[in-house]
């Protein structure tokens, strides 16, 4: 088998480029201004977010918009057993996998009885009900508006209050927060604890979804996008492999939220808002739907843009527009002012729009065009290969 | 006892009576065409024995079998494999993997969680993909995209599917309607081919050329109830045939 070898070599560089791309990250995203740990965490952690999202809506092209609520799920539970049972963030991350699994079943076997549109309103109101549940009836466990955060009146059976201030989540005793800093090639570079325990999960997380995509399983994900009827004439009931996929998504989703409580231990209902789980659609489809790096390329893209377009104020816009003459330069600074700042989002879906009618594979397609307009030889023509008519 | 009996099947939808009292036996290895005028029923009698639709009264029996309230993919399971009127393959596929899902699903059942396992690592089903495309003659396109073949090689590629299972029973919808004279030739001959290695099939078949090439035994339909049945010379010569169908249509 000269071809299965190949490939499996293709996978097995593949993998290896992305954990050692992802180990460096401080480093490679240094000359971008992306290298610190606040905003590597939030790419580890929105990469892992939409990579399961990928598995439900790239595979099975099954379209969520309630993802949110178990990413919230997860924060929850996370912060409980911070509370509870002790500041490592093992347990809390395993208990808000848990969580998040037990209700994505739940939700997706409701949701999964309709299809297409039907799905993705079902999946929509229980993500609304679980943030409006969050605010109002289960202010008891979500400690409403306010949100949930650790405290120092908390009862842990590990490591009880501690001594001063706020105790801060660790993982076997190191804090998460260490830093060390190190200078290389110019760079002042943070090695930040939480970073890389976001970072082993992500390579996790990219390597069981890299197994799933080559898999049988992953195979029959496809075929239930490609051809629900033909599949049910095939032998395989449909929905029990659409609900293990909408699970396994939901846990993503759970290990995304558990992270974003052990970089910063607080979760509020806000998490579970319609924005945020429309974030993650763009994020997938932005990247390339379907692809196994294109889900993380879209969170890099669409967090560091976040950043950047989020942090112009009116002052920076007003110098920028300086060499005009001072009428035009106020009507300029107040028309970008309205894409940049709080209006950042208006840029991401100028962003988001530009994507969806140019390169509909997502920045992945891009990326292939990019690498066959370099080469030669032109367009691949494995696709186009047709048999003569007889 | 055939392989399959249908006994009293009735059918309504909303005011029409679409089967009425349908009686229906199929020997076990011959080619049985059902055929007749547009609306006769043949389609609604083909869809309840797949388990689209849920007769009212009678029964199906496959193999000893009752079929009556199974779902299509365990009708699949039982031993029965279905070639549709316009193919039903996965367009973003590529041929291997079309032929793989049915080769797994006639392994593995209704589900399995096989997420650990890869492609390449399933030797003995890869093989009996390749054999199954190999003996539709296209094997050598295995890495093309299915949406890419002509109507007569989407077909083809159908048959494959279907053969990979090895089903006990086969049942073709009209199987070259829509292809050109050449294309029907050669699925013509595929199905001879594989009538050959024993397989019991049901055609359902408007074509006259086809159905009197492939068939053991012909039932023809009318305002949904069988109004005769035969050898494919005993039918071309009987009036009632004549008047409901072959009438209609040049010779």
């Amino acid at each position: 088998m000269r071809g299965s070898s190949a490939s499996g070599r293709y996978d097995g560089l593949l993998f290896a480029g992305f954990a050692i791309a992802t180990l460096l990250a401080p480093l490679l995203l240094a000359p971008f201004g992306a290298g610190y740990p606040d905003l590597l965490q939030r790419f580890a952690i929105y990469g892992i977010f939409a990579i399961g999202f990928n598995i439900l809506f790239g595979l099975t092209g099954y379209l969520s918009f309630g993802h949110a609520a178990f990413l919230g799920v997860g924060s929850y539970a996370a912060v409980w057993m911070f509370k509870l049972l002790s500041m490592n963030v093992i347990p809390a991350i395993l208990l808000a996998v848990l969580a998040a699994g037990l209700f994505s079943l739940l939700v997706g076997f409701v949701s999964l009885r309709r299809s297409g549109i039907y799905f993705s309103i079902l999946t929509l109101a229980f993500a609304q009900m679980s943030y409006n549940l969050a605010y109002s009836v289960l202010t008891p466990i979500t400690n409403g508006e306010t949100g949930l955060k650790v405290e120092l009146s908390d009862p842990r059976i590990f490591g009880g209050p501690a001594g001063g201030g706020l105790p801060v989540p660790e993982i076997f005793g190191v804090d998460m927060h260490t830093t060390t800093d190190v200078a290389l090639f110019g760079f002042n570079l943070q090695l930040n604890v939480g970073f890389y325990v976001c970072a082993a999960f992500l390579i996790a997380a990219f390597y069981l979804s890299m197994r799933i995509f080559r898999s049988p399983f992953g195979m029959t994900l496809k075929a239930i996008k490609s051809n629900q009827n033909r599949l049910n004439y095939t032998g395989i009931n449909t929905r029990p492999y659409a609900l293990t996929a909408f699970v396994i998504s939901g846990m993503y989703a759970g290990l995304a939220g558990g992270l974003l409580a052990c970089t910063d231990p607080l979760a509020g209902a806000e998490r579970m808002q319609w924005t945020a789980s429309g974030e993650v659609v763009l994020m997938t489809i932005l990247g390339g739907a379907g692809t196994l790096f294109g889900p993380v390329l879209g969170a890099i893209v669409i967090k560091y843009a976040e950043n950047i377009f989020s942090s112009f104020n009116k002052a920076e816009i007003s110098s920028f527009y300086s060499f005009l003459p001072d009428g035009l330069r106020d009507a300029m600074t107040s028309m970008t002012a309205a894409f940049v700042g709080d209006g950042w989002q208006l840029t991401l879906g100028v962003l988001f729009m530009l994507a969806v009618i140019f390169l509909p594979g997502g920045l992945m397609e891009g990326l292939r065009r990019l690498a066959f307009w370099r080469r030669p030889g032109g367009e691949p023509e494995e696709t186009a290969a047709r048999r003569p008519a007889e | 006892m055939g392989i399959v009996v249908i006994k009293d099947l009735n059918k309504h939808f909303a005011g029409l009576h679409a089967l009425r009292d349908v009686n229906l036996e199929v020997e076990q290895g011959t080619v049985h065409a059902i055929i007749g005028p547009n609306g006769a029923g043949k389609s609604t009698l083909l869809n309840c024995f797949v388990g689209r639709l849920v007769p009212e009264t009678g029964s199906i029996t496959f193999d000893g079998r009752s079929l009556i309230g199974l779902r299509p993919y365990q009708i699949n399971q039982a031993g029965v494999s279905r070639v549709f009127q316009t193919p039903e393959i996965f367009g973003d596929l590529t041929l291997l993997e079309n032929v793989l899902i049915p080769a797994f699903a006639h392994r593995d059942g209704t589900y399995r969680l096989n997420l650990w396992a890869s492609l390449e690592g399933e030797g003995d089903v890869r093989d009996q993909a390749l054999q199954a495309l190999e003996d539709v003659g296209m094997a050598e396109f295995r890495s093309v995209t299915a949406e890419t073949l002509s109507r007569g090689d989407k077909r083809r590629l159908e048959l494959a599917m279907c053969l990979v299972q090895r089903p006990k029973l086969l049942l073709l919808d009209e199987p070259t309607a829509g292809m050109s004279r050449a294309d029907t030739n050669a699925t013509i001959d595929l199905l001879s081919e594989i009538s050959e290695t024993g397989i019991t099939m049901v055609v359902i078949e408007h074509d006259m050329h086809v159905v009197f090439s492939l068939a053991d035994r012909v039932t023809v339909m009318a305002q949904g109830t069988p109004i005769a049945e035969g050898s494919p010379g005993m039918i071309k010569g009987d009036p009632r045939v004549q008047e409901a169908y072959l009438g209609a249509a040049p010779a």
